[in-house]
């Protein structure tokens, strides 16, 4: 066990504790966009991110690990600029019509999602190949939820990927094939994890 | 966005893992469903079937008002579509069914009568209608399609161990060591299952061991593939507990304290050798003698299996040397360590414990056992017969040989399940009286009489108990369609006035008025049921059986201290070869199975949204033998047996070894038991779909 503040708390924790699971001990609850729960983290999204004393940057506590004597800020001036921001660069290049999740954290923030109007807006054609859902990548903000439920975190199917880079990052099928001549078994346990509605059953959808 | 206005918890209504489901309906339709958080048994996750496969229950052909034939009582019947009846009544249908039945119990008596009682129905359900055919038909002639599943699985546990279910529950998968899945196709036929298995090999470092004819997705994560001839099971399982006594391998303390029969048992092992198995399986010797080290080695070990073993001539040796090996070795009765039979339906374990078999009441309390019939009758306030009913196969010869009459059949669908389904057909086409409750007019229906229409699992209450023992409950959606009503309810009414149109004393045995008031009756008279009630499901969200108080936790796994029978028996085995085997007419063997988008006889899934994807049976032939005959890639081809011919289209596939094809079981049009065999294991009365002869030709020759 080891000890450290949280917002000025004293928490104490196993030393294999993330910041999060730490914070979320003493009931602080820190917000996320692409952490979920049955998942691995993969600390891409940065909404998650806190200040900890010493630390040049604001370090992800998804996956940031405990040390002793830390002491961590999860809702400082500096953090909630950056939550902010980050919300508005997706808003500015996403469509989060359907993303429930992000507009509540976008309105408890004060996020305005035109700050960024006139930015490149992330856009591409409906799939629509299979029989029972629809991937509307115009929705998606590439958290990569889906990949690690279609692969080593739920499903062990690998039929879905990342593709491209930079700007042109996105997710896609292997060659962007069409589902049906994947591997994917359509099991759907990527929608139950889409935190933007991007992936949707067919009957939800219309 | 199509958002729902409430959500419904329930048990998904397909394969035996028992998924928790919320259905997400909007107007009384189901337009989503999704798996609830981290709730046993599937912790989260969904298959196809599951997620989008519901959508059955709104299908047009749903039957919404009691049917009956135009042309009653012309025989030979001749199956007919929805045309060929009319519709009625309840009351009409319900008085015309009881005047029937009684007419035959009044003039030929009870053992006229066969009933198939259904896997796919509640316990409820179940338990009711065995309480009708036991104390007012007073027969025991009731089966089911476990018989066509896992009965040799059921028989060879009950002889070996006491009890027939998985030992080890879904949760424990993860956490495994090493396991064996042998005649389990997993990825397509317990999809979630095979989730946890494949995250026990990657995550966990599990090892896995593959015994299967067929090269199945499985293998992909396997450290071996076993991959023997199909029939030679027993020579591999024999053979590598002969590798295990001769390297000294065996758990000597468990066997001293917890087995019998060991010395005699392992003094006929002497000739089965690795060697001697390759000759007949074609499995190498060295890997069978890795298996054998690998399996007696672990500290835990589980072997789970599904029809590939059961559904044989010698299904009940096949799980008696998967019995014999775990017992050797010690592995059983701790987490991750047992003998596992993969139960194929949503409710097939539920159906057999409520009593839907010929030999046991309710609990597998045997109809012979003095005591047991004495303490139903009492309750159940009648006589009872005590000598043990006919089975699935052997209602339908005595159909054939005119000692049954009518049948009576609860939500299975016999002709398409049964082996040599001309034979069946012939067989359905000369009874007396048919008589159906079911939510669509499937294959058999096409004979019935009368046809009741059912309430499917979104529309009723009840309980589903699922592959490893975990009773849970469904839980009613919306209203059925039309006039369809659950089971038990029809089954209320149809006993009711059958006992007293045979002047029988009422029982007073039919005047449920909930699902939860029949499960408390037979809570009452199953020891292993005594502890759970339908409030207490609702509170835990499921209880594994036995459980036998109110303050007991139930049993996730079994036989930590001892075994039912008492002690676990050693059973010596021969090989045995007596599937039907190939002839230069008849060059190749047929294995029969099933594909992830569908599920057994098909009357759901070929309703549903999945048949878009997977909408014809495909014949899987391996590469050098589509060379041999000059077939290519989805020719339509001509398969034939000797007992019947289909056609359906080739996909070339290595999946399956030369000389094995392989035809799945779900598609009417192309309905593989046409030419499978009625060849039995003669003690679970199994038949051997996994084994017969047949032939192929183009079908444009």
């Amino acid at each position: 066990m080891i000890g450290l503040f949280i917002d000025d708390i004293e928490v104490e924790c196993d030393e294999e504790m993330t910041i999060m699971k730490a914070a979320e001990s003493v009931g602080i609850e820190i917000p996320t966009i692409c952490y979920h729960e049955k998942l691995t983290p993969p600390g891409l999204c940065r909404q998650c991110v806190v200040e900890v004393e010493g630390a040049r940057v604001l370090l992800p506590s998804c996956v940031t690990k405990v040390r002793e004597g830390m002491k961590v800020k999860t809702n400082s001036p500096r953090v909630q600029r950056v939550r902010k921001t980050i919300l508005e660069m997706l808003a500015g290049s996403t469509d989060l019509s359907n993303a429930q999740g992000l507009q509540e954290q976008m309105k408890e923030s004060g996020a305005d999602s035109k700050r960024f109007d006139n930015s490149e807006k992330r856009v591409f054609p409906i799939k629509d190949d299979n029989p029972f859902y629809i991937r509307d990548y115009s929705k998606c903000i590439v958290c990569e939820r889906c990949v690690q439920v279609c692969s080593e975190d739920i499903q062990f199917s690998y039929a879905l990927t990342t593709s491209g880079r930079g700007y042109e990052n996105r997710i896609s099928t292997y060659y962007d094939k069409e589902l049906p001549q994947t591997s994917c078994v359509f099991c759907g346990n990527c929608i139950d994890v889409c935190p933007t509605g991007a992936l949707i059953a067919r009957k939800e959808s219309l | 966005m199509n958002t729902y206005d409430r959500i419904v918890r329930t048990t998904c209504p397909y394969c035996g893992v028992g998924c928790q489901l919320d259905l997400n309906i909007k107007d009384n339709s189901i337009i989503s469903a999704i798996a609830p958080g981290n709730i046993a048994p599937n912790y989260g996750r969904l298959c196809v079937k599951g997620r989008f496969g519901t959508d059955f229950t709104h299908h047009k052909s749903r039957l919404k008002k009691p049917l009956i034939r135009k042309d009653l009582d012309v025989l030979p019947r001749i199956p007919c579509g929805i045309d060929g009846f009319r519709e009625a009544e309840w009351e009409e249908a319900l008085e015309l069914a009881a005047d029937r039945i009684s007419n035959t119990y009044l003039k030929k008596g009870s053992s006229a009568f066969g009933t198939f009682c259904c896997a796919k129905a509640t316990n409820e359900d179940n338990y009711l209608f065995q309480k009708f055919v036991r104390s007012v038909l007073k027969t025991n002639n009731i089966d089911h399609c476990a018989r066509l599943c896992h009965a040799a699985s059921v028989a060879g546990l009950q002889k070996a161990l006491g009890s027939a279910a998985m030992s080890n529950s879904i949760g424990e998968m993860k956490d495994l060591e090493l396991f064996i899945v042998t005649g389990s196709n997993t990825t397509e036929t317990h999809p979630v299952i095979s989730t946890f298995l494949r995250e026990a090999v990657v995550k966990n470092g599990a090892k896995l061991i593959v015994i299967d004819p067929r090269k199945i997705e499985l293998t992909g994560f396997a450290y071996l593939h076993l991959q023997q001839k199909p029939g030679t099971d027993v020579a591999v399982y024999q053979a590598m507990a002969h590798v295990i006594i001769k390297e000294n391998l065996c758990n000597r303390d468990f066997i001293g304290k917890r087995t019998e029969g060991f010395q005699k048992y392992s003094e006929t092992l002497d000739e089965f050798t690795p060697q001697w198995a390759e000759k007949i399986s074609g499995v190498a010797a060295e890997k069978i003698i890795e298996a054998a080290r690998l399996y007696a080695k672990a500290e835990s070990a589980a072997i789970y299996w599904g029809m590939g073993i059961s559904q044989s001539v010698h299904g009940t040796d096949n799980t008696l040397s998967i019995a014999n090996l775990a017992l050797m070795c010690g592995h059983l009765g701790r987490p991750g360590t047992g003998v596992n039979p993969l139960r194929g339906q949503n409710n097939v374990q539920g159906c057999s414990d409520s009593g839907g078999l010929p030999g046991v009441y309710p609990g597998y309390q045997n109809v012979s056992d003095p005591a047991s019939k004495v303490k139903f009758e009492q309750v159940w306030n009648c006589e009872l017969k005590d000598s043990a009913g006919l089975t699935t196969l052997e209602m339908s010869d005595a159909v054939g040989k005119g000692l049954i009459s009518d049948f009576i059949i609860m939500g299975e669908n016999p002709l398409m399940s049964e082996p040599d389904l001309n034979k069946a057909q012939k067989h359905f086409s000369e009874l007396k009286n048919l008589i159906i409750l079911d939510i669509f007019l499937n294959e058999t229906g096409e004979y019935a009489d009368i046809i009741f229409p059912a309430a499917s699992f979104a529309e009723k209450e009840g309980t589903f108990t699922n592959s490893d023992r975990r009773v849970q409950l469904i839980r009613k959606a919306f209203d059925p369609p039309g006039e369809a009503r659950a089971d038990w309810e029809i089954i209320n009414e149809l006993a009711k006035r059958v006992e007293r149109k045979t002047s029988q004393s009422p029982s007073s045995g039919f005047e449920f008025s909930s699902a939860s008031d029949i499960w408390d009756e037979m809570a009452d008279l199953v020891p292993a049921f005594s502890g759970i009630s339908h409030k207490r499901i609702e509170k835990e969200s499921g209880v594994h059986w036995p459980c036998p108080d109110k303050q007991h936790p139930g049993t996730p796994y079994l036989f930590a201290d001892n075994f039912p029978r008492g002690k676990g028996l050693f059973n010596a085995l021969t090989l045995r070869v007596e599937s039907e085997s190939t002839s230069t007419q008849y060059p190749y063997i047929l294995s029969t199975g099933r594909v992830l988008y569908h599920w057994h006889g098909g009357t759901m899934t070929r309703r549903s949204v999945l048949d878009e994807i997977c909408p014809e049976a495909l014949l899987e032939m391996h590469p050098s033998d589509a060379l041999k005959e000059g077939l290519s890639d989805n020719q339509m081809i001509r398969v034939s047996s000797p007992r019947g011919e289909i056609s359906l289209k080739l996909k070339i596939s290595d999946r399956s070894p030369e000389g094995v094809l392989f035809i799945p079981i779900h598609f009417a049009e192309a309905s593989v038991n046409k030419l499978t065999n009625d060849l039995r294991d003669p003690e679970a009365k199994i038949p051997d779909y996994k084994i017969c002869s047949v032939q192929v030709s183009s079908e444009s020759d």
